[in-house]
C-alpha cells in the first residue's frame, strides 16, 4: 500500500491496485488475518481495535458478498459503518463522483471502501478525500481484497504459495479478479497459466508474466484450479466471444473428470453451476468456496486493521492489541 | 481560389529582430545569425547589422526564428461549446504556441455542413482570430455519413476543405461519392479512419497495458483497416486525400505503400502519438490521457516517429480537443475523448524528438508548417523578403513546466506537468504580433 496516486491529498495509504503492495505487504496482512482467525473461534467475536474509527461503504455496484463482508470486517474491528448503495442515492440524481465524495468526505471517514463499475474510480476518489481508500472493484480492472482473500486461502490449505501452479480458467478478459489475482500470485511466487476461449484472453496478457493455454487439458498440472464466472452476455449478438453456453462448458467447463484429488477448486462467487463449473465440482471435497467466503472476512479486518495502524513486521499479534478510542495503535 | 483563411484586423508589425538564428529550409537558412526587419507586416529585409529606422527593436540573440507553424486539425468547439474553446481563445492558443494558421474540424453544434453556419464562423474569425484561421465543413450532413454536403456552395464561401472528424466515413460507396464530388471544389477531404466495429467500445490501445488495465482495447487494425480501405478507393478514382492523426505501424504501413504506388496521399500524426505511448494511460487520468485514437505501443510510437522522418507522414497536427474539466474529472471510461495541444506541441516535439536527436530540427520544422500548408493549399509560411510576416521566435534552451492556467479555456493538455524545452516569446501571424510572451527577456 506504498501508492499515493498524483494529486492525493495527503501522502495516506491506499489499496487500489494489487500493485500497490510488494510482497512483505502482503505477507504482513496475511499474518493479520490469521491472527483474526482466531478471533473467529472465540464466542465473542468482536474486539475493540477499531473503536471510534469510521468506515464508509459506498458501492455504486450490485454486491453481495464483497459489501457484507466489509461491513462485517469494520464491525468486528467496532469501527463505526454506513454503507451506502448507488440507487436512492444523491448519485441518482445526476451527482458527479467527486462531489459525492467530497460530500462524504465532510463526515471525516478514516477509510472509504468504494466498489464502482468504472475503472480508475477508485483513484478518482483517492485525489478528493483525506480518508484512506479501499478499492472493492473497479470495472474490469482490479478487486484486490479478493486476491488477498485468495491468498489466504491458499496458505491455510496448502500452508504456502511460493512454488504453487494456479491455472486460471475462463473470461479472463472481462475479469478483474483475474487482473488482480495474476498479479498478487506472481508477486508471491506462484506461477500461473490462463486457460480460456482465445476470444477471452487479452492481448498480450503474458507480459503480466503468465502462460497461456485455449486447452482446458492444461488445467491437470495445476495444483489449484480458479475458476472464472462466465456472464451470459458474452454469447450475445455483437459480442460472439463464443457461440453457446453449451460450447463453452463442453470446451472449458470445469467438470468432475477434469479435477484431480489433490487440485484445490476456487471460485470468487457467484457461481453459474453448470456453466463454468459443474455441481459435483462447486460442491465436492477440493472445493474451497465457503473457505474463500470466510477469508472474506478476516482479510478485510486485516485491511482495514492495516491501513489504520503503522506498518510493522510483527504481524497478527499486533492485530489483536486491545486499544482504546483515542489511543494509538503501537 | 478564394480565401481560405480569416483574421481579425490587426495593425501590421513594424520590427527590427536582431539577432536570432534562422531556421527555413525552404528558404535555404539553416541557423545562421541575421536582423529581420518588417514593414508594414512585411518581410522587408534580412541581412547583418540592419537599421531599426524608427521601428521597435527586440534583441533575440540566443533565440531561433523558423517559419510560422500551420496546424491543419483544430477544435474550436465554436459554435455551440464556447465555453470549451471559441475562436478568441483557440487562436490565443495557436498564437502562444508559435502557429501563424490553424484549420478547424466542423464537428460543432451545430454541425458546419451550410453556408450560413460556414458564414458566421468567418465572420467571428474576422472580428476575434488572433491568427489566420480557416474551417473544415463537413463531408455529410450533420455527419451522418448518409447525404454529401452542398460542396460547391461550402468551397465557394470560404471552406478550407471537407472532414467528418470525430466520426469515420462509415459506407464506402459514400465516401467514393464524397471523393468523386470533392474534385468539383478542388478541396481535399481529411479522414477520421476507424473501423467503429473493430474498435468498439475500446477505451485504450489494445495491448499489454490495456490486458492489464481492465479497459476495453482499440486495436491497431481499426485504423489501418479503414485507412487501407479508403486508399483503394481514393486510388481507383485518382483523387487527392489526408489521413488524420495516424497512430499505429500498420497505418504508416498502408500510407507508405500509397505513395509507392502514387496516390495523392498526405497524413498528420500528433504531437502526444509522437512523445507518448500507453503506458501514460497508467495514471488513469483521463484529461491528459484519453483521446481517440489512443495513444499506442513503444513500437507504434518508433514507427511514427520513423515515419515523420521519412516524410511518409507530411504534417505534426495537434488535434487541439478542448472540454469541459468536469467532463474529465471523472472516471476513464465516462470521460469524453480529447485533449489540447497547441501550447505544447512545438515544444514537446522538440523536447521528445529533436533534444535527443531522433529528428532533425529542419525536418520537424517542415513537418509543422510547410509541409501542412501544401497539404492543404495554403500560403507557406517562409522566412523571404517581401512574404507576409509569419514567423515564430523560440528560446530553445530555457525549460519551462507547463501548467494553467493557459491561452486556452480548457486545461486538458496532455503535457500538464512536464518540463519542457523551447518556448515562443513571440508570433509574428499574418502580419500582425499575435503572441509576446510576458516577462521573456525581448
Amino acid at each position: 500500500m506504498e501508492l499515493c496516486p498524483p494529486g492525493s491529498p495527503t501522502g495516506r495509504r491506499h489499496l487500489i491496485s494489487i500493485s500497490d503492495l510488494d510482497r512483505a505487504g502482503i505477507e504482513r496482512i496475511l499474518e493479520t488475518a490469521e491472527g483474526f482467525e482466531a478471533v473467529m473461534d472465540r464466542d465473542v467475536k468482536k474486539v475493540p481495535t477499531l473503536r471510534g474509527r469510521t468506515v464508509l461503504n459506498v458501492f455504486f455496484e450490485s454486491s453481495t458478498r464483497t459489501s457484507s463482508s466489509f461491513e462485517l470486517a469494520a464491525k468486528r474491528l467496532s469501527a463505526d459503518t454506513i454503507s451506502l448503495k448507488a440507487a436512492g442515492s444523491s448519485v441518482d440524481k445526476g451527482e458527479s463522483l467527486k462531489d459525492t465524495i467530497l460530500t462524504l468526505s465532510a463526515y471525516e471517514p478514516d477509510v472509504i471502501v468504494i466498489r464502482h463499475p468504472q475503472v480508475g474510480a477508485p483513484s478518482l476518489v483517492a485525489r478528493n478525500t483525506n480518508a484512506h481508500v479501499v478499492n472493492a472493484g473497479d470495472g474490469k480492472h482490479q478487486h484486490p481484497t479478493q486476491s488477498l482473500l485468495d491468498l489466504h486461502t491458499i496458505r491455510r490449505a496448502l500452508g504456502h504459495v511460493d512454488g504453487l501452479h494456479v491455472a486460471i480458467v475462463g473470461d479472463v478478459l472481462h475479469s478483474r479478479v483475474a487482473r488482480s489475482n495474476i498479479q498478487a500470485l506472481i508477486v508471491m511466487g506462484a506461477r500461473v497459466t490462463l486457460v480460456g476461449p482465445p476470444s477471452l484472453i487479452p492481448r498480450d496478457v503474458a507480459a503480466m508474466g503468465v502462460e497461456v493455454s485455449h486447452e482446458i487439458g492444461a488445467i491437470e498440472a495445476a495444483d489449484v484450479i480458479y475458476v472464472l464466472r462466465m456472464q451470459r452476455e458474452r454469447m450475445l449478438e455483437g459480442a460472439n466471444f463464443v457461440p453457446s453456453l453449451r460450447e463453452y462448458t463442453a470446451l472449458w467447463g470445469v467438470t468432475p473428470e477434469r479435477v484431480r484429488p489433490s487440485q484445490l477448486v476456487m471460485h470468487p462467487g457467484p457461481i453459474n453451476r453448470g456453466v463454468e463449473i459443474a455441481p459435483e465440482v462447486a460442491d465436492g471435497l477440493n472445493s474451497k468456496l465457503i473457505d474463500q467466503v470466510r477469508s472474506g472476512l478476516v482479510v478485510r479486518m486485516a485491511v482495514l486493521y492495516d491501513l489504520l495502524t503503522e506498518p510493522t513486521t510483527t504481524g497478527g499479534e499486533a492485530a489483536l492489541r486491545v486499544v482504546t478510542a483515542g489511543q494509538e495503535v503501537a | 481560389m478564394g480565401e481560405r483563411l480569416f483574421q481579425r484586423p490587426v495593425p501590421p508589425a513594424n520590427l527590427l529582430i536582431t539577432g536570432a538564428r534562422l531556421i527555413d529550409g525552404g528558404s535555404g537558412l539553416e541557423g545562421a545569425e541575421a536582423d529581420v526587419r518588417i514593414t508594414a507586416g512585411i518581410i522587408e529585409a534580412i541581412g547583418e547589422g540592419l537599421s531599426a529606422e524608427g521601428r521597435e527593436t527586440i534583441d533575440a540573440s540566443g533565440q531561433t526564428m523558423t517559419p510560422g507553424l500551420v496546424d491543419p486539425h483544430v477544435h474550436l468547439r465554436t459554435p455551440g461549446d464556447e465555453d470549451e474553446e471559441d475562436i478568441a481563445s483557440g487562436t490565443r492558443a495557436a498564437a502562444a504556441g508559435g502557429f501563424t494558421a490553424i484549420l478547424a474540424m466542423p464537428n460543432t453544434s451545430p454541425v458546419v455542413d451550410s453556408a450560413a453556419v460556414l458564414g458566421g464562423l468567418i465572420d467571428r474569425a474576422r472580428e476575434q482570430a488572433a491568427v489566420p484561421t480557416g474551417f473544415f465543413a463537413a463531408i455529410t450532413r450533420g455527419l451522418e455519413g448518409r447525404e454529401l454536403v452542398e460542396m460547391g456552395e461550402l468551397a465557394a464561401r470560404g471552406a478550407a476543405g471537407f472532414s467528418d472528424d470525430g466520426r469515420p466515413v462509415v459506407r464506402a460507396a459514400m465516401l467514393r461519392r464524397a471523393l468523386q464530388y470533392a474534385r468539383v471544389t478542388g478541396l481535399k477531404l481529411t479522414l477520421h479512419e476507424e473501423d467503429m466495429t473493430l474498435a468498439a467500445d475500446g477505451q485504450i490501445h489494445e495491448g499489454a497495458v490495456s490486458a492489464e488495465l481492465g479497459l476495453a482495447g482499440h486495436p491497431s487494425i481499426a485504423e489501418s483497416v479503414m485507412i487501407g480501405r479508403d486508399l483503394q478507393i481514393a486510388r481507383y478514382e485518382g483523387a487527392p486525400l489526408h489521413i488524420c492523426h495516424v497512430s499505429a505501424a500498420e497505418s504508416v504501413l498502408e500510407i507508405r505503400r500509397a505513395k509507392e504506388l502514387g496516390v495523392e496521399v498526405t497524413a498528420e500524426v500528433s504531437p502526444h502519438h509522437l512523445c507518448l505511448t500507453e503506458e501514460a494511460v497508467r495514471g488513469l487520468d483521463p484529461g491528459r490521457a484519453k483521446m481517440n485514437p489512443p495513444l499506442r505501443s513503444a513500437a507504434d510510437r518508433a514507427a511514427l516517429i520513423e515515419a515523420l522522418a521519412d516524410g511518409t507522414l507530411d504534417c505534426i497536427a495537434t488535434d487541439h480537443a478542448p472540454h469541459r474539466l468536469q467532463e474529465k474529472e471523472v472516471p476513464w471510461e465516462a470521460a469524453p475523448n480529447g485533449v489540447i495541444g497547441l501550447e505544447v506541441a512545438f515544444p514537446a516535439v522538440y523536447t521528445n524528438l529533436v533534444a535527443p536527436g531522433l529528428v532533425p530540427l529542419s525536418t520537424v520544422i517542415e513537418r509543422m508548417s510547410a509541409g501542412p500548408a501544401r497539404a492543404f493549399g495554403l500560403p507557406v509560411p517562409a522566412l523571404k523578403v517581401g512574404r507576409p510576416a509569419n514567423l515564430a521566435l523560440w528560446n530553445l534552451v530555457e525549460s519551462w513546466l507547463v501548467e494553467p492556467p493557459y491561452a486556452s479555456r480548457s486545461r486538458n493538455c496532455w503535457a500538464e506537468g512536464m518540463t519542457l524545452h523551447a518556448r515562443c516569446t513571440l508570433t509574428v501571424a499574418g502580419g500582425a504580433v499575435a503572441h509576446r510572451l510576458v516577462g521573456a527577456a525581448l
